[in-house]
């Protein structure tokens, strides 16, 4: 019997959770000890360094990374060739390589992963970019909560400069590398790559204005290269294996793969990474397992705060960047939030607007005082309060501030409310309109009610009402007292057996 | 220092044999904790420790126990994996320390996988 339970044991990569996943940004992460620079000698770890230094002119490696169609993993999708090739032809007395690690997308954590699971990746991507750009410095710049990953990269710099993978004279080639970390406070802001620079610097994190472009006046002023962890995690398998292993991957425009946080209203939760072109419905039903309870997929959120979210309708879409910009969503950092028929868009978007107004690092007036209007507006719509005609003011600001703030934050801040309005416009209309929410989640538009046809007088909801905002003699019908009410649900809970209590 | 290729590569093979085959040549079985933030979150820690103290109690040999980043399955961690010389590799979740334990003595001492704590189990 027991030998016939054994052979039961289903293999983690026969499940379907991992079925449709392919592991190349991750594939040590869970595999080698990340405090060991020897077991990731052992998966060959450093080989694509040593390949590029005693091999390769730094031409060769940029070609590759062209060729590969590699795009960056921290949101805009910028091809990473292309992006190296600025960089190496501005010649400078020095020049940086800058790792993105401030993964400040809320629910997020695909870098985090990364750099817990496999630090050493990093430290040989930023080396081989420093080779293909002409430069001799690196600086990752970690977010402080993320006191595992700065351990484990530490250990990994520190031996990585034993076993001399940085340093002078790297594998003989007369190159030489250093690496340095540096810690974020954590402000959003300071994930987009000048307010990052700026904040290595030494000062405020806060945006400037481009051009110049980080290529020609970057860190201390100098050329600089600056990738997400993502990004970089591809690199040494693609200098390692070539660009036509790479680019086999993933859709016309997009290869490989990308590596998303699965969360929200989804069965499993946790990282998956799929090859670009994976459907969302391939990943909400099958990678996901479905969406809990048997209820019904609404939308899914990608690019958190600075993007939008993708209906039921599209849930065929094949995931790649070109295919989310056209829908008005973006790929974003990773984050792929699920929601279900209990959400309500307009209270979604909200989430993600109050995240800007907070994270808004108020240099320009349209990311400041305009995302604090749409916040205003919103919460007049979720009250029952607004107007069709406050929909059309919000419509309209929102395209001023994409069109007018200076950096990325304030130009992406509306895309949740746009893409919410332009998909489930219906259900703002409802809020203004009917004064209803179709979620039944907006507190302000909710109403207990009791149904006189079906109550039989018990009096225990009027004994449960924390208010007394109900009602009713013993045996005769009970009624709650709507400007009372808290809308805390006590009584929906307590006539649970004749059921007399709904939520409307 | 490793100054070239062929020098890097020499210490792959060597690596390569450290993690898979013991001094004396015999094939190691590999026991890997998630500890990733998330597993050590979710108590990956003491069950590190459980492993390690049970294979010593037990003084069972040819075993490697090392931490490892994250797995990819949040709401399963603590996870455990354990890969046998020559077997499909077997999943455990939601580990504590006394399932750890159970886990040494009958996956690694007596060669029965506990098919209850396995990620099929868990979520079939
Ligand atoms: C407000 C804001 C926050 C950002 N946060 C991050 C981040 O946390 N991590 C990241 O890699 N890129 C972030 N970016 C994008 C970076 O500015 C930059 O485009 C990216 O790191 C470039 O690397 P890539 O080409 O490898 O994607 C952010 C951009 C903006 C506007
Ligand atoms: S757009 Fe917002 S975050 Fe960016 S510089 Fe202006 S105020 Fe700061
Ligand atoms: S608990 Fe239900 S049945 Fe009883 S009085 Fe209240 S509404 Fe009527």
């Amino acid at each position: 019997m027991a030998e016939q339970k054994t052979t039961a044991i289903k293999p983690l990569n026969k499940m379907n959770f991992y079925k449709k996943q392919q592991r190349l940004a991750l594939r040590n992460c869970g595999v080698i000890d990340p405090e060991s620079i020897d077991e990731y000698i052992a998966v060959d770890g450093y080989q694509a360094l040593a390949k590029a230094l005693t091999g390769l002119k730094p031409e060769d490696v940029i070609q590759i990374i062209k060729d590969s169609g590699l795009r960056g993993r921290g949101g805009g999708g910028f091809p990473t060739g292309l992006k190296w090739d600025f960089t190496a032809r501005n010649s400078a007395d020095q020049k940086y390589v800058v790792c993105n690690a401030d993964e400040g997308d809320p629910g997020a954590f695909m870098d985090r992963s990364v750099l817990e699971g496999d630090p050493h990746c990093i430290v040989e991507a930023m080396a081989l970019c420093g080779y293909a750009t002409g430069a001799t410095e690196g600086y990752i710049y970690v977010r402080a909560e993320y006191p595992v990953a700065v351990k484990r990269l530490e250990i990994a710099i520190a031996q990585a400069k034993e076993y001399g993978f940085l340093g002078k004279n790297i594998f003989e080639s007369g190159f030489d590398f250093d690496l340095h970390i540096r810690l974020g406070a954590g402000a959003f802001v300071c994930g987009e790559e000048t307010a990052l620079m700026t904040s290595i610097e030494g000062n405020r994190g806060e945006p400037r204005p481009r051009p110049p472009y980080p290529a020609v006046k970057g860190l201390f002023g100098k050329p600089t290269t600056e990738n997400n962890v993502e990004t970089f995690a591809n690199v040494p398998q693609i200098i390692l294996k070539g660009a036509g292993f790479f680019a086999a991957m993933g859709t016309e425009k997009s290869k490989g793969t990308k590596v998303f946080a699965l969360g929200g209203k989804i069965n499993n939760t946790g990282l998956v990474e799929i090859p670009m072109g994976t459907t969302l419905r391939e990943i909400i039903e099958e990678i996901g397992g479905g969406i809990p309870g048997g209820k019904k997929f609404k939308a899914a959120q990608t690019g958190g705060p600075s993007g939008g979210c993708i209906p039921v309708s599209l849930i065929d879409t094949p995931i790649d960047y070109d295919n989310l910009t056209a829908i008005g969503c973006m790929m974003g950092s990773g984050g792929l939030i699920v929601m279900d028929e209990d959400n309500c868009m307009v209270d979604i978007a909200k989430f993600f607007l109050d995240f800007t107004v907070d994270e808004s690092c108020g240099k320009c007036s349209p990311c400041r005082i305009g995302t604090k209007r749409m916040q205003e507006m919103l919460e007049k719509i979720i009250e029952g309060k607004a107007t069709m005609q406050d929909l059309e003011k919000l419509e309209e600001l929102a395209h001023y501030i994409k069109e007018n703030s200076l950096c990325g934050l304030g130009q992406t801040a509306p895309n949740p409310v746009l893409a919410t309005m332009k998909f489930f416009k219906d259900e703002y209309i409802a809020h203004v309109v009917e004064k209803r929410c179709p979620s039944a989640q907006c507190k302000s538009l909710l109403r207990y009610v009791i149904d006189p046809e079906k109550c039989i007088g018990c009096t225990l909801c009027a004994r449960v009402c924390p208010v007394d905002a109900i009602t009713g003699e013993p045996k005769k019908l009970h009624v709650i007292d709507q400007e009372k009410c808290i809308k805390c649900g006590a009584c929906m809970a307590a006539c649970k057996r004749v059921q007399a209590i709904s939520r409307i | 220092m490793i100054k070239n290729i062929a020098q890097l590569n020499e210490k792959k093979e060597e690596c390569f044999a450290k993690m898979t085959k013991s001094d004396a040549g015999e094939a190691l079985t590999r026991v890997v904790v998630g500890m990733a933030t998330c597993g050590i979150a979710a108590g990956a820690t003491p069950v590190f420790k459980a492993i390690e103290q049970t294979i010593q109690e037990l003084a069972l040999s040819n075993i490697t126990v090392t931490q490892t980043g994250c797995i990819g399955m949040c709401q399963y961690e603590p996870i455990v994996e354990i890969t046998v010389p020559g077997e499909e590799k077997v999943t455990y979740v939601q580990m504590n320390a006394e399932k750890a334990a159970q886990v040494v003595k009958e996956h690694l001492a007596n060669g029965k996988p506990v098919a209850d704590y396995t990620v099929s189990a868990a979520t079939e």
